[in-house]
């Protein structure tokens, strides 16, 4: 049985908003764990565009968006964030009062959480595998049709078709070669974007007879019963080609998706999560939304309005975990705890 | 001003004023034009913005540059006359452009 982790506050979300939430309930002392879907620190800003310099950030005459989210970690260290990566929160549940709050919260890799708080940063939504929408994939995405390797085992003996000309396709292209019955790579182009080192040891082994390289796109399934036999292609000329296989992993990039989060009772505006703009609280008390997921009356998608957002929420999650403080209001340039609590002074 | 026209899988035509120096997408988005998503924003990093240029404007608006040909790996059922709509930006020159958008960006 897994142990249920205990947390001030739940953070979802490790973007740049979720992450400066961190430093502005830790000024309250309050603890968070952060779960995020990707395998990395930083959300969009690392996900979608780390080499781009952001302009808007006050203070920051230009950064990079992995810039930003190094200088935010650097910021938040003091106060020992615990991050879940590769998780989404599936399923929470309301065990408190509204005066009270206390959730308990599954992530579909089954760690529990019991917070007393929970902050909603999640940007754009979730980050899932684009699917490709060819007709009835959703059929065979029970035994054929696999968006990410989990398992290598589970393609070992078989007839594998990957799509995609990015580092996903390219290194689980490499690494199915010796696993597999067969693995053919297909791509639109015969150019690839992934890194050039894979792609020469990929070229090698269809020299060697190792492996299949064809130029195209999928257009149709056929099989049975969810069972994939052959996938109709289309090369660049218009004509036609099958290709047997029995698998089938195409890697077209990531979307963002609200996901979950559309279960768990919050009142929901054109998949926005409307909040009061005092609190960021959203309509079930002690969960809060801030930044792109949220929605008010003005709002706007900046980085910069999300950590205003973080502050303001961080204030009433106070109340929540120290319902008996008495409120002051510190500066960190003059207060010497909260200096203390960012190791300065 | 430059008119665009933006015909969605159905076969319904939507013509929208741009203003030369914005993109094709921030015309489509700022207008609500269905069939584009942009979840990105513009950073050439999603491909969720992808047009068919028709036939007649290809030449004029003419061919991606590499990054956007990587970016299009992205999307699905690419064409010869496939684009980045965030990549086209606008010019009094395309006045009158028509594109048209896939069935499903994501």
């Amino acid at each position: 049985m897994t142990e249920t982790i205990k947390t001030d506050c739940l953070i979802i979300g490790a973007g740049p908003v979720g992450l400066f939430a961190v430093f502005e309930l830790g000024l309250l002392d309050i603890k968070a764990h952060v779960v995020d879907i990707l395998d990395k620190i930083g959300g969009q800003c690392a996900e979608l565009y780390p080499e781009k310099p952001i302009y808007d950030i006050p203070g920051f005459p230009t950064v990079t968006g992995q810039g930003l989210i190094d200088n935010l970690m650097k910021q938040i260290e003091p106060f020992g964030p615990v991050f879940h990566l590769n998780e989404m929160v599936a399923e929470v549940q309301n065990l408190g009062t509204p005066t009270a709050p206390l959730f308990r919260v599954k992530t579909n890799a089954d760690t529990l959480f019991e917070a007393r708080s929970i902050v909603i940063a999640a940007g754009g939504g979730s980050f899932q595998p684009k699917k490709p929408p060819i007709p009835e994939i959703e059929t065979y995405e029970r035994e054929s049709v696999y968006y990410a390797v989990r398992k290598i085992e589970t393609f070992r003996g078989r007839s594998v078709l990957i799509v995609g000309g990015g580092d996903s396709a390219l290194d689980w292209t490499l690494n199915l070669v010796p696993v597999a019955k067969r693995v053919t790579l297909m791509h639109r182009r015969d150019d690839f974007r992934a890194a050039p080192h894979s792609v020469e040891q990929m070229r090698a082994l269809v020299r060697d007879g190792a492996m299949d390289l064809r130029i195209g796109q999928a257009t149709k399934l056929q099989g049975q019963n969810g069972r994939l036999e052959h996938v109709i292609c289309r090369d660049n000329d218009g004509g036609e080609f099958a290709v047997a296989c029995d698998a089938m992993l195409p890697f077209f990039g990531l979307t963002m998706k609200l996901g979950p989060i559309a279960d768990w009772g919050l009142s929901l505006h054109e998949n926005l999560i409307p909040v009061d703009t005092e609190k960021f609280e959203t309509s079930v008390p002690g969960i809060f939304a801030i930044g792109d997921i949220n929605t008010y009356p003005g709002k706007l998608k900046l980085i910069l309005s999300g950590f205003h957002e973080g502050a303001l929420a961080a204030q009433k999650v106070q109340r929540y975990v120290y319902p008996d403080r008495r409120v002051t209001f510190q500066y960190t340039t003059s207060s010497t705890s909260l200096q203390k609590k960012l190791g300065v002074a | 001003m430059a008119k665009i026209q933006f015909i969605d899988f159905g076969g319904t035509a939507r013509t929208v004023e741009a203003e030369p120096g914005s993109t094709v997408m921030e015309a489509a988005i700022k207008n609500g034009v269905p069939g584009i998503e942009a979840e990105c924003g513009g950073a050439c990093a999603c491909a969720t913005c992808h047009v068919y240029i028709e036939p007649d404007w290809q030449e004029k608006v003419g061919a991606p540059s590499s990054m956007e040909e990587d970016m299009l790996d992205f999307a699905y059922d690419v064409r010869p006359n496939s684009r980045l709509s965030c990549q086209i930006t606008v010019t009094q020159e395309l006045d009158g452009l028509s594109v048209r958008t896939p069935e499903k960006q994501a």
